[in-house]
């Protein structure tokens, strides 16, 4: 069974945490993954960095700069995640932006991701209509799942076709924003977040953007199968040592 | 119809609509109601009455006669520098503000490089009573001053866009992440042929009004409404979408898109997209910009604001493939020499944009006695310290 349905059938209150690769030293990639799966993170999403991320705030657009700057690419990546495997057993997805996966060629990404044992990908500014014309059929072939995001505005009968498409679980966005907003649980988005709840989707639901501390986090837990941080761990990792930045920030979630 | 685009939002392999999941539902519902909206008989009265008494449509077809004897060529300048605000952007955002209200949205957000799309949009918010924000790149609001100022005065919020080269792309940038977090009630009025489909196809049909008027005033001046040439500067490229629109199925005439190649092509300060780029997507379609092997987007340079970006429309990337259209390059110098001969010759201070398509005239050959066509997009009263500085004046 692959990585990611397993973690969701084992447990509750999944953590993802998201960071960009490249990001604060160009080398951390594998030691940031090992020290998240140590302080307690049950799933990954690296970030491969691109010059015009449009779905990003501030925080994540300068990390990816940087990241760029220190001469991250795709290439470097998959060079950098070789062993993954020996160092990681929780599933990792790749997220970013799709003209870098173009230019790396779809099939070429497919097969490095399934070479180096990612297990899916997030790619925001890939629409579903052009995933099912160009993209899908090799996704499939290297068993990669791929995560599509919902929005408070997205319509009921294109949540059901997401659903459809899915194999992994649905990224609920909390709120229709670039990354780093801070969550407001107030009464629309508790109400969106329960509609969703009670459409009894096939696939499990993660909550994402603008989850920063732990009352957020147990918030999001109560809606969906779990929570992704992003902005507020990216923040955390400017600065100081890595390995203890991590933990003390892993800290706040896992006690 | 072989170069217009089909019914999935492409135009052979270019345009789509690559856009996060935020931005869907507002794109899509452009794309379910704009064709309707802008058949409908109403639209169209408003539309057409605003381009002829706000703008002051149509524009004159002008034989250049100094130009012409120069060249050994008729030389005419679709005059889009005498609408109302200077440039032909007036065209698309009188088309897309009447689109917004009737969509009932309230706020209007929009990207500028030049400063020009930027008062195009700030001038029909005050028009219509809506809320404006525009997003502009620092280094074009140093460069672009006046227009700064005008947006200001007409109501609008400037916004200054400092990311990565802090020009057009990067108020591009800025003006998606105001839409994602803004999904209700706002309308991203988008200044070029470029975006997510459906906007490259409106902005085209807004546009197309330059090539429908030139190809009657051609008739009336000419007895033809074929010319053998047309010529338009592309940025984004909607001053030469609207000048080929027409022309697009004549096969006989010549399209001539006449990018900024900045210090020279090959200099590393370019901005000649066709030259210099790779198929790829930008800024919600697939199509041709300036990248590195890793996907990431070059930094591109030109004097002239409105032509610094680093993409082409996707239909520009069709006619450009399919060898529909040529598209060639001019240099900052050339195009600042070109700017001060028209002057000289024509009376007339073009902007550094439209200078650019000017300036390829000096390249062409001609046999004597053809139609040559050029779009005179805008007016050169924002890019005068510009020339003034570059000419010691
Ligand atoms: C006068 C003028 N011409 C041309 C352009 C380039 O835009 P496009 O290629 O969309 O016509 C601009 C853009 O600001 C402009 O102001």
């Amino acid at each position: 069974m692959n990585r990611i349905k397993k973690l969701f059938q084992e447990k509750k209150n999944i953590l993802s945490i998201y960071y960009t690769a490249g990001y604060p030293n160009l080398g951390d990639t594998i030691q940031i993954a090992e020290a998240l799966q140590k302080s307690g993170a049950d799933l990954l999403e690296i970030g491969f960095p691109y010059s015009d991320p449009v779905a990003d705030g501030p925080v994540i657009q300068a990390s990816s700069k940087q990241a760029l700057d220190q001469g991250m690419t795709l290439k470097v990546l998959f060079e950098q995640l070789k062993d993954l495997r020996k160092h990681v057993s929780i599933p990792v997805l790749l997220m970013g932006y799709v003209n870098p996966v173009l230019q790396f060629g779809v099939e070429n990404f497919c097969k490095a991701c399934a070479e180096v044992g990612v297990d899916g990908c997030i790619v925001p500014d890939l629409p579903i209509a052009e995933y099912e014309e160009f993209y899908q059929d090799c996704f499939e072939k290297h068993n990669l799942s791929n995560v599509f995001l919902i929005t408070p505005q997205t319509a009921e009968e294109r949540i059901h076709k997401i659903d459809g498409l899915t194999n992994s679980f649905i990224y609920l966005l909390s709120s229709s924003a670039t990354t780093g907003k801070n969550l407001e649980v107030g009464n629309t988005t508790e109400a969106y977040f329960s509609r969703i709840k009670a459409m009894n989707l096939k696939n499990p639901t993660m909550i994402g953007f603008g989850i920063s501390d732990k009352q957020t986090f147990d918030k999001a837990c109560s809606y969906a199968n779990g929570a992704i941080i992003g902005t507020a761990f990216v923040k955390a990792l400017a600065g100081g040592n890595l390995e203890e930045s991590i933990s003390n920030f892993m800290k706040k979630f896992r006690d | 119809m072989k170069y217009k685009v089909n019914e999935k939002g492409y135009y052979g392999d270019f345009g789509g609509a690559y856009i996060p999941e935020m931005l869907y539902p507002n794109v899509e519902e452009l794309r379910q109601n704009y064709l309707k909206i802008i058949a409908d008989p109403d639209f169209q009265k408003e539309f057409h009455q605003l381009l002829k008494d706000y703008v002051g449509r149509p524009s004159p077809l002008y034989l250049a006669k100094r130009y012409s004897e120069k060249y050994g060529a008729n030389i005419f300048l679709k005059r889009e520098d005498l609408n109302h605000t200077g440039a032909h952007k007036i065209n698309n955002t009188i088309g897309q503000i009447l689109l917004a209200e009737k969509l009932g949205k309230k706020r209007i957000i929009a990207e500028t490089g030049a400063g020009q799309h930027g008062v195009a949009t700030a001038t029909v918010c005050a028009l219509r009573n809506l809320e404006c924000v525009i997003y502009m790149g620092e280094v074009d609001i140093e460069r672009q001053a006046p227009n700064v100022a005008r947006m200001k005065m007409l109501g609008a919020k400037v916004v200054p866009a400092s990311s990565g080269s802090k020009t057009l792309k990067d108020a591009t940038n800025e003006a998606m992440r105001d839409w994602i977090n803004n999904p209700v009630d706002t309308h991203y009025i988008i200044g070029s042929v470029v975006g997510p489909h459906p906007y490259p196809d409106m902005v085209a049909i807004f546009q197309s009004i330059i090539s429908e008027e030139t190809k009657k005033q051609l008739l009336e001046q000419t007895g033809s409404d074929q010319p053998d040439y047309v010529l338009a500067c592309v940025g984004g490229g909607s001053n030469a979408m609207g000048m080929f629109y027409h022309f697009m199925d004549d096969e006989q005439v010549k399209l001539i898109a006449v990018e900024a190649a900045g210090k020279g092509v090959s200099s590393g300060f370019s901005a000649a997209t066709t030259y210099l780029g790779k198929e790829g997507v930008l800024h919600g379609s697939r199509s041709i910009l300036m990248q590195t092997a890793d996907g990431q987007v070059v930094e591109p340079h030109s004097v002239s604001a409105g032509l610094d970006y680093p993409g082409i429309g996707p239909q520009h990337a069709h006619l450009f493939k399919t060898g529909r259209g040529q598209y060639v390059s001019i240099t900052d110098d050339e195009s600042l020499e070109a700017g001060l001969l028209c002057t000289k010759l024509e009376g007339i201070i073009p902007a550094i944009e439209s200078a650019h398509a000017l300036a390829y005239l000096e390249k062409m050959e001609f046999k004597g006695g053809e139609n040559v066509v050029v779009c005179l997009s805008g007016r050169g009263d924002k890019d005068l310290d510009t020339y003034i500085k570059y000419f010691n004046l």
